[in-house]
């Protein structure tokens, strides 16, 4: 059985305490993932500037080609791993069997992480709006229209608390490492695969092993990395957004709340863009903070729902191996069950109906000796003030909410993603406006389809990097 | 082969040191001169005469399991024995949850427990006449008082420094995290302060998170334990695992500092760790302070069953001085049970945790 060790700045630790990761649907153990305790963190982090450091040494330009480096070995290499090592192949079917999604999309989860990497140069050029990247490593300097300027970075280290069970998350902290900030990563207990075969890649690519410190380890070990690391992405529920809110040193990622708008000018022709609304709600079995989880317009609503519903209301779980598997498992006990409680609760409220249900052969929740599952659900909702119109579950969930195009900006709240079909110029302006959006699509664009050139739920680069002003002379007299 | 007969000889006679102990003190206990109101009132509803019937340690067995709800709320003059009433007593309160605590009377028992535990201290790491530092929680817990008694036993003064974890648990609660780092920081600055103002202090008591902080400060500030004058430390109060001690020996403290784990609690009194043997891997296994007290490891659906040695159960506590009577309580911790040793003749009980059924409901210690 593979043995995953602790890695201390690249060094490999063998902890007294290990876990077990195990096969969802069999129980069968994986491998053994040694822990942290929250001590050894802290004393690790008294070195985290020594990451900087050593990553400053190495020019941006190098890096970003080790990025391209680590991106054809993660893809196509067979890496170390602990006592063992893993092919491209190993890594989908280990990911698969213990986080539950299928092996086709842990194989298209591994595709977006090597995209970003490959692209590092156009990502970080967009990220900072063409800043001469030698700023970042120097700390000051002259743009091209001879402008001084300073960025200081906010910590030697970012900190992450990843998820057990959405691999696509992981593209987020891939630039971290060509700014020349160290990373910090504590794996989900289901997940420590991304984290471990990206270190390999990257570090076989060229990044100085101790630059990279992966603590695998119970809640303290990433409270721990969460309090000192000065700059930390944490992914988690509303709660952890709640209650990291207003915490400037930690970026919590959790529910997207991510939707689609219905102008009034194009609804009449709503069909046009039913196929973009389908992929936005099932895409990447409908886990992501970028799925769809509400289609609001201001009529045909229960044709709306009706069309959605008819197509995905008979999708059903079928093998992980299967390549167009359409469902990922709950593989936390109880967890579906109490989501599935939740909605029929919400059904219970008047004006909102399930509209999947006729096209379902079958319960919503399906519950297996190790797992659940739950299929499509599509909701309707004849007022935007019923519970089911702005919640948002892990799988292929949507609520279309019927809502007067004027009152949608004042319902809809905090969304993540959100594509708007029209072409009315009042309302676009509104959009634009509207600061409780984060992205922003206006046109036939899926929620779920992410330009890495444009800044995902906050930019990194501001998050790691403090602008500030520097002069090296006395100002012009004025 | 000596060794092992020898062990077995000291089992032998420790066993019947226990058997007779334990006729001893239910007689005590059950004689309505000397025995406590609790306790003779609650003997009239057993269908056994502990007097009579009670003649052995494993005739322990035949009294019910005791709650420790019973321990909730007064009058807690109930639980003192007719012989001990109208001395100076104390009462002491365990855990840090909220609501009703529970209480126990004490009159001499923690000094009596530490004093015993003194005795199995090293001297070369706990000089006598050293100063010592207590770093924990102090309010209604016994620990600053045992502590402080210990030292004084054996010729030092103890310098405290308090925690309140119930004031931490409810600021974790609220999520204001900020508020507990600067609560440990205020505390750890106290101990700083102590440590620098010269008291020769050698020895300290405190908890293994107190000590990773203070230990952490001080490499900041470009020192470290040793360096402060700490020889020996004993530690304990929340959990402390394996992979803690191994961390705590080879980076916290250095190869110069002794650490000892203890496991123990209002109700027992102070158990010993089995002496650091680099060949156990840093395993700790505890030996209650028998024959005051016994903890024995017990099947999780029978717990008058003991386990075999390395198999795994639940711990079981018993309690037997002249100030308190527990006749066997489940302890909310699970462990293996292991073999007797030289030095403590008895089972002792090794990997100790959170009982696996109740795991996801403690709230684990904080301070």
């Amino acid at each position: 059985m593979l043995e995953i060790p602790v890695l201390r700045w690249g060094t490999p630790y063998e902890s007294f305490d290990q876990q077990e990761v195990v096969h969802f649907e069999t129980g069968e153990p994986l491998a053994k993932v040694h822990q942290a305790n929250a001590g050894l963190v802290k004393m690790d982090m008294r070195k985290a500037q020594r990451a900087r450091d050593l990553l400053r040494e190495i020019p941006i330009p190098k890096l970003l080609e080790i990025c391209k480096k680590a991106a054809e070995l993660y893809m196509t290499a067979e890496l170390p791993l602990g006592n063992g090592t893993q092919t491209p192949e190993e890594f989908c079917r280990i990911q698969s069997a213990s986080t539950g999604m299928p092996e086709w999309m842990c194989a298209s989860n591994m595709k977006k992480v090597s995209f970003v990497l490959e692209h590092m140069d156009e990502i970080l050029d967009a990220l900072t709006r063409g800043l001469p990247l030698d700023i970042l490593t120097k700390g000051y300097g002259k743009e091209e229209r001879g402008v001084m300027l300073s960025y200081q970075a906010n910590s030697p280290v970012l900190g992450l608390v990843l998820p057990s069970n959405s691999p696509g998350v992981h593209t987020l902290w891939m630039p971290i490492l060509p700014m020349q900030i160290g990373l910090v990563l504590k794996p989900g207990s289901s997940e420590p695969w991304t984290p471990y075969r990206m270190t390999e890649a990257f570090c076989q690519a060229g990044i100085p092993r101790e630059c990279i410190s992966v603590y695998p380890g119970p809640h303290d070990v990433g409270s721990t990395v969460t309090e000192l690391c000065k700059r930390v992405m944490v992914f988690g529920g509303q709660q952890t957004i709640d209650k990291y809110k207003a915490n400037p040193n930690v970026q919590a990622h959790g529910p997207g709340f991510s939707k689609i708008l219905i102008g009034d000018d194009v609804v009449d022709q709503w069909e046009d863009y039913l196929d973009l609304i389908v992929d936005s709600i099932y895409l990447n079995g409908g886990r992501s903070c970028v799925n769809a989880s509400g289609v609001w317009a201001s009529r045909h609503t229960e044709e709306i729902a009706d069309a959605i519903a008819k197509r995905l209301g008979p999708v059903g779980p079928t093998s992980m191996t299967d390549p167009e598997a359409p469902l990922a498992a709950f593989t936390m006990t109880g967890a579906a069950k109490a989501m599935n409680g939740q909605i029929e609760e919400g059904l219970k409220e008047s004006g909102v109906t399930e509209v999947t249900e006729k096209y379902r052969d079958g319960d919503r929740l399906i519950e297996m000796e190790r797992c659940d599952y739950l299929r499509p659900t599509i909701v309707h909702c004849d007022n935007p003030d019923a519970t089911l119109a702005n919640t948002e579950y892990m799988f292929p969930m949507a609520s279309v909410v019927k809502c007067e195009q004027k009152d949608m900006l004042k319902k809809i709240g905090m969304t993540l993603v959100c594509s708007v079909f029209t072409e009315d110029q009042d309302w676009t302006q509104q959009l634009l406006d509207a600061t409780q959006i984060d992205r922003l699509n206006i046109g036939p664009v899926k929620t779920n389809a992410l330009n890495w050139l444009q800044p995902h739920e906050g930019n990194i680069v501001e998050f790691l990097f403090r602008a500030r002003a520097f002069q090296n002379e006395p100002p012009a007299a004025h | 082969m000596t060794d092992n007969s020898n062990l077995d000889e000291l089992v032998k006679q420790h066993q019947d040191i226990l058997d007779a102990h334990t006729r001893e003190h239910v007689q005590w206990h059950f004689n309505p001169e000397t025995g406590s109101p609790y306790w003779l009132e609650k003997a009239k509803s057993f269908d056994f005469d502990p007097l009579t019937d009670v003649n052995c340690f494993e005739d322990l067995n035949k009294f019910p399991l005791f709650e420790d709800d019973e321990l909730r709320g007064g009058p807690v003059d109930r639980w003192i024995p007719k012989a001990l009433q109208g001395k100076p007593t104390y009462v002491f309160e365990t855990g840090g949850t909220t609501g009703i605590p529970k209480s126990r009377v004490v009159i001499d028992d923690f000094r009596i427990d530490y004093e015993n535990f003194s005795d199995t201290l090293p001297d070369e790491y706990f000089p006598k006449g050293a100063n010592w530092l207590m770093l924990g929680p102090s309010g209604p817990r016994r620990l600053r008082l045992a502590v402080e008694h210990m030292a004084q036993h054996r010729g030092g003064i103890s310098f405290c420094v308090d925690l309140d974890p119930r004031w931490v648990v409810k600021l974790i609660k609220k999520g204001k995290i900020d508020e507990v780092k600067e609560y440990s920081n205020h505390v750890i600055d106290q101990a700083m302060t102590i440590l620098s103002a010269g008291h020769d202090i050698k020895c300290m008591f405190t908890t293994p998170k107190l000590l990773e902080a203070l230990a952490m400060r001080l490499m900041d500030e470009g020192s470290s334990i040793e360096e402060a004058g700490i020889k020996g430390i004993f530690c304990g109060g929340t959990e402390f695992t394996q992979q803690w001690y191994r961390f705590a020996r080879e980076e916290l403290l250095g190869e110069n500092v002794f650490i000892t784990p203890t496991y123990g609690n209002t109700l027992m009194g102070l158990a010993c760790g089995k002496p650091f043997d680099p060949a156990d891997n840093y395993k700790i296994t505890y030996y209650a302070p028998q024959p005051r007290a016994a903890i024995r490891v017990v099947d999780f659906d029978d717990h008058t069953k003991v386990v075999g040695y390395g198999e795994t159960g639940r711990v079981k506590l018993f309690t037997m001085t002249k100030e308190l009577f527990i006749p066997g309580f489940l302890e909310r911790d699970e462990g293996e049970r292991e073999e007797p040793h030289v030095k403590y003749p008895w089972d002792g009980v090794s990997g100790v945790r959170p009982f696996h059924k109740i795991a996801s409901s403690t709230t684990v210690g904080v301070y």
